[in-house]
């Protein structure tokens, strides 16, 4: 089981979610942006959160267009499993790997804090740990989390039950409260909220477990 | 030669930063200010002879995001 981790410059929660890899059994290693190629074997590519090219232009564009992206669209091309989060949740919209967009928080502000979840469905390898309708309360950290899309990919995302997860109060005026989303094939996931934080007791909960968990376990039985 | 890009959320994208603009200018006084939207220009120094569609291209692939953005591009001499 194989995980790389990219690495921009700017990102800041690379070594947390290789940690959160790691502590899943993951085989986990980290692959810089100019770097064309994953490892080989690479199950699952992590997108990281932080501030890649410190969100010049848009945030995620310039990494969307890094060479290391468009082996990672290549890899998700195949059916490979891509998690992003945060930052690297607008990577993987900017690179139209998932749809949508995500703008300024509605408040302006930058909002950090915990922030209670509802997950929306347990038919993924990233949420098959969790209940369906099961309250999960993650980190957010963001300023540009206001998920936005057209009508018609938003009625795609509902009916084929891939608005993974949701927020309970709204904290950046995303579309339908989507905190989550998965790709066609589910096999992509990207969220704001930030699980890689909440695995270890010394993070003050470990309700992000699951998730690498379940990730693991999917990929052990493929 | 100069192309200016101009770059604006679509029509009916919420603009929270145009809507704060909007309320500051209310709350400095200035009347009758009915709306506001927020967007970015990017000037492009090009070599001679590029062509309007190159520079349609690059908004397309980087410099707008077609979810949520609009883009007008002007050629200069």
């Amino acid at each position: 089981m194989k995980a790389a981790v990219l690495v921009f410059p700017g990102s800041n929660c690379d070594r947390d979610l290789a940690v959160a890899f790691r502590a899943a059994g993951f085989d986990t290693q980290m692959v810089w942006h100019k770097d064309g190629v994953l490892p080989a074997g690479t199950d699952i590519v992590g997108v990281p959160g932080g501030f890649s090219y410190g969100d010049y232009l848009r945030c995620g564009a310039i990494a969307a267009q890094s060479p290391v992206m468009r082996a990672v669209a290549d890899h998700a091309g195949r059916g490979g499993y891509v998690l992003g989060i945060c930052n690297g949740f607008q990577v993987l919209c900017e690179t139209r790997l998932l749809p949508g967009a995500l703008m300024r928080n509605a408040g302006l502000k930058f909002v950090c804090k915990r922030q209670g979840l509802r997950v929306e469905t347990a038919d993924s390898a990233f949420t098959a740990g969790y209940a369906p309708g099961q309250e999960v309360s993650f980190p957010i950290a963001h300023h540009d989390g206001n998920y936005v899309a057209d009508a018609e990919s938003l009625a795609a995302l509902r009916v084929e039950d891939r608005i993974a997860f949701r927020y309970l109060g709204n904290p950046n005026g995303a579309m339908e409260d989507i905190a989550g989303i998965l790709s066609a094939n589910r096999r992509v996931l990207g969220l704001m909220p930030h699980p890689e934080r909440v695995v270890d007791p010394a993070h003050g909960g470990t309700e992000g477990a699951a998730l690498f968990r379940s990730l693991a376990e999917a990929l052990v039985a493929a | 030669m100069k192309a200016t890009v101009t770059v604006m959320l679509k029509q009916g994208v919420l603009d929270p930063q145009g809507e704060a603009v909007k309320s500051a200018l209310g709350s400095l006084g200035f009347q009758g200010v009915a709306g506001v939207r927020q967007g970015k220009v990017i000037e492009l120094d090009l070599a001679p002879g590029t062509t309007e569609a190159e520079v349609t291209a690059m908004c397309e692939k980087l410099l707008a995001n077609t979810v949520i953005e609009s883009y007008r591009v002007e050629m200069g001499a």
